[in-house]
């Protein structure tokens, strides 16, 4: 494939948040007719060169230039209207709205010049896209009811329904089977060939090479490397992105591994999962791998007690027990630090003391109130532990930076010292020196006689820091893999769903 | 299962069940009060909570983008006093003048909440919560506490809601022309849309280019602009205006939101349905004198009608968890 002209050409692009430095410099070209993969670990700035590019940040220094015109983007329509087009990684979507109307939101074509939308055009036009893209979903069918998979695809579609010139897939592969990306591939293929500039954010190396011409390394928000494909290895890829060698980030601590400490049989939920079944022991750190939204979060969250409705069994240490919510799981020793730490773990606004004792507060509490001093000597103890970096420990939470609010968390369910400590995507959004420190920490833990599950989406993590590897695919159990096994082309065959063997 | 919940999964959607229960409470109240189910009856019922339904519709605007305006009934008391004051300065304004004037009056109040929400960013609920108090108190300093009595309005002030226009009066007339007028807004304009998605992902409405916070401003202008029409109309029916109207309005226009299957956490909901939540209230509120039941009676049946539908939305709403499993059955490809 022979690339046209340039269509996008930015250069010098800085972008400075409170703290760090986003993006510091970084120039990328994209002919029209060619696939460049943007690579990079996460908080690299992939993401906020996407942002920048669709018009959500304003960049702090650099230029934009579409096929050589200058260009400002103050605004995400600027960007559309110049002709790019970003399917995004957090699916955005409108789920109590029809497929059609999501396809076409923002942009829907009115009926010939008058105010009134035309519904007839959007439904036919979103039913071509559709049929394109060979997939059978109805375009009046809400939103709320397709399934992971199916939104990334209306996330292709509407890109597709825009015409864009520039087209930006930030992961569009993250959850999709294996048949899915074969056909996203087919996709993406057809728009180059179309003479469109495709900017393609994946963290599989298979694809990259399978699919685009030219690459681009960032990391720490550098340009670390670019150049075509074709002149290039994965080793040489891994080593542009990591900046470092795996011992440095993943110090592993070799722990004699004891008796089996959890144990779930045969889990089922209606739609998230379905016969999980595995083994925790005493000193292991058991790795869940699984593309987003293959359910491993919805299983730790039910053995932790907050979904219940599911069968299956759960015993540790050899008795069956019975979880039916997140206190009864912790009075048996479990404790959950969940992904999403704004939602679901330290409440931003209390301070460190009050998020640090919060599931500890009926023991500091001796006559029904709560005793300062004891919540101050636990919170001493384990910020000391846990080396967290604050001003004082009545600091509210959201002062702190990602890392430090993470060892918060850590640190609120290590107070209630759980036999089995559950890390749903503990590293995630934060630098890679804290992403180090908490990866130390899990080795203490473990050291300490826990066991501990690390639930996590980078393949590296998980191979770094596992005795043993779950891989997960669309809600079941589809590998398992010993720590010599566990081969990043081996595991991410098996989770994107292909099926075992050669 | 209480019976809304049993028609709403029957239907599988709010409006038709809605409308079948009200047509079976009609049919209750008929069988102890037959002359309830006249035409007669019917219109008076209509007019009667014309501006109810008026008042929901601006509601549900708000609603929709995860807000809420507890202001509505204050903005109705504001604009009302001003108009009715206008009239008796100038008893010769033509009612056109009137309606247009509470229009813009009741848009620019609106548009004042739209202000602190949509470019300050403040909070909607402490922004019309304050406003509320506000408009109150200039209903007061605007007429000094002192009442505008009938004698006091001009004759085409207080006779046009009433006055018939091809056998229908024409308060009733407004509401049908602004209904279905405000249909077509929220249905089949790119800006009623775009309030649907601003309540449903706001987020990702700005990354689809939806002008959030030029939409947001809108929806409480238009949400003030009804209610001051509602405030001329309502000053003028009953020929009265004083501090006190419509005071503690706004929580049965939401509860009729709420009844209409709006949903509060923004993003869902119909101009149909928030109509007939307001219809129900309404058949309700005219109902209770004919069965011979104390008007007390009526909040305390509206609560427990409010509990019901929130019930009822939550476990409609209530997510069926995500999609992950694939089993071979459901996709067939």
């Amino acid at each position: 494939m022979v690339a046209g002209p340039v269509l996008l050409n930015v250069r010098g692009l800085s972008k400075q948040f409170p703290g760090v430095k986003a993006l510091d410099d970084v120039s990328l070209r994209v002919r029209a007719g060619e696939v460049m993969a943007l690579v990079g670990e996460n908080g690299a700035g992939k993401s906020t060169i996407v942002k920048i590019l669709t018009g959500i940040y304003k960049p702090d220094a650099g230029t934009i230039e579409i096929a050589g015109t200058p260009m400002q983007f103050s605004r995400p329509t600027d960007a559309w209207a110049a002709g790019i087009s970003a399917i995004h990684q957090e699916t955005s979507v409108f789920e109590d709205l029809t497929v059609g109307e999501n396809i076409f939101m923002g942009h829907q074509p009115t009926r010939g010049r008058g105010p009134l939308v035309d519904w007839k055009g959007i439904h036919r036009r979103s039913a071509e896209i559709l049929d394109r893209m060979d997939v059978a979903i109805s375009t009046r069918s809400l939103v709320r009811e397709l399934s992971v998979a199916e939104r990334h695809i209306l996330g292709v579609a509407k890109a597709l329904a825009h015409d864009a010139q520039i087209v930006i897939m930030d992961e569009p592969s993250a959850s999709l089977s294996r048949k899915e990306i074969d056909h996203l591939m087919v996709i993406v293929r057809q728009l180059r060939d179309e003479g469109k500039g495709i900017i393609f954010i994946s963290h599989k190396f298979v694809e990259i090479f399978e699919i685009a011409d030219r690459y681009a390394v960032l990391r720490d928000g550098q340009l670390v490397g670019e150049g075509n494909v074709a002149d290039v290895t994965q080793d040489e890829l891994v080593k542009l992105m990591v900046g470092r060698s795996v011992e440095e980030v993943f110090p592993k601590v070799d722990v004699p591994i004891g008796d089996v400490v959890l144990e779930v049989s045969h889990f089922t939920h209606d739609t998230e999962f379905e016969d999980i079944s595995f083994t925790l022991r005493k000193g292991e750190i058991l790795g869940f791998y699984g593309l987003v939204g293959s359910g491993r979060s919805e299983v730790m969250q039910s053995i932790f007690g907050v979904t219940r409705s599911r069968s299956g069994t759960l015993s540790m240490h050899g008795r069956p027990i019975k979880i039916s919510s997140p206190s009864e799981a912790m009075k048996h020793g479990l404790a959950l630090v969940p992904e999403d730490r704004q939602q679901q773990g330290a409440i931003l606004p209390l301070s460190i003391r009050q998020n640090m004792t919060l599931a500890l507060i009926d023991q500091l509490s001796p006559r029904g109130f709560l005793s300062r001093r004891r919540e101050l000597g636990v919170t001493r103890d384990m910020g000391a532990r846990l080396s967290i970096k604050a001003a004082h420990w009545d600091q509210q939470v959201d002062e702190l930076s990602g890392g430090n609010q993470q060892k918060v968390v850590i640190g609120k369910w290590l107070a209630t010292r759980p036999e089995v400590m559950i890390l749903d995507e503990p590293t995630k959004g934060i630098d890679i020196g804290s992403k180090a420190a908490v990866h130390e920490f899990m080795g203490e833990l473990v050291a300490q006689g826990l066991a501990v599950i690390l639930v996590s989406s980078e393949l590296e993590e998980v191979r770094g820091m596992a005795d043993r590897i779950i891989v997960m695919h669309e809600g079941r159990i589809c590998g398992e893999f010993s720590r010599d096994e566990a081969t990043a082309e081996a595991i991410v065959t098996v989770a994107s769903g292909a099926q075992a063997g050669p | 299962m209480n019976p809304a919940a049993l028609l709403a999964t029957v239907t599988g959607r709010r409006e038709p069940a809605l409308a079948l229960l009200i047509v079976l409470l009609l049919v209750l109240i008929g069988l102890r009060a037959p002359f309830f189910i006249t035409l007669d009856s019917f219109e008076g019922v209509l007019t009667d909570t014309s501006i109810l339904m008026m008042l929901a519709v601006a509601e549900m605007l708000v609603i929709l983008t995860r807000g809420i305006d507890l202001s509505l009934a204050a903005n109705v008391a504001l604009t009302g006093m001003a108009m009715a004051l206008l009239s008796q300065a100038y008893p010769d304004l033509p009612v056109i003048a009137y309606v247009v004037g509470a229009m813009l009056f009741g848009a620019g109040l609106g548009a004042f909440n739209g202000f602190f929400v949509a470019v300050v960013g403040l909070p909607p609920i402490v922004v019309t919560l304050g406003t509320l108090s506000m408009f109150r108190g200039l209903v007061f300093v605007l007429s000094g506490g002192a009442w505008v009595n009938k004698h006091e309005m001009s004759v085409t002030y207080q006779t046009f809601p009433m006055n018939r226009f091809l056998g229908l009066p024409h308060l009733l007339w407004i509401a049908i022309i602004v209904i279905p007028l405000m249909w077509v807004f929220m249905r089949h304009t790119k800006a009623g849309r775009s309030l649907y998605a601003i309540g449903g992902n706001p987020q990702a409405a700005r990354y689809v280019g939806v002008p959030v916070a030029a939409r947001l401003f809108m929806a409480y202008a238009l949400a003030g602009l009804i209610a001051g029409l509602s405030g001329y109309l309502w000053t003028a029916r009953f020929a009265i205006a004083y501090t006190e109207i419509a005071i503690g309005l706004e929580l049965v226009v939401i509860a009729a939101c709420v009844i209409g299957g709006v949903s509060i956490a923004g993003g869902v909901g119909t101009i149909p349905g928030a109509v007939l939540g307001a219809l129900f209230l309404g058949i309700i509120a005219n109902a209770l004198p004919v069965m011979g039941w104390s008007p007390f009676w009526k909040q305390a049946i509206s609560g427990a009608i409010i509990l019901v539908a929130v019930v009822v939305n939550s476990r409609s709403e209530r997510r069926k968890g995500k999609i992950i499993v694939r089993r071979a059955e459901e996709h067939p490809r």
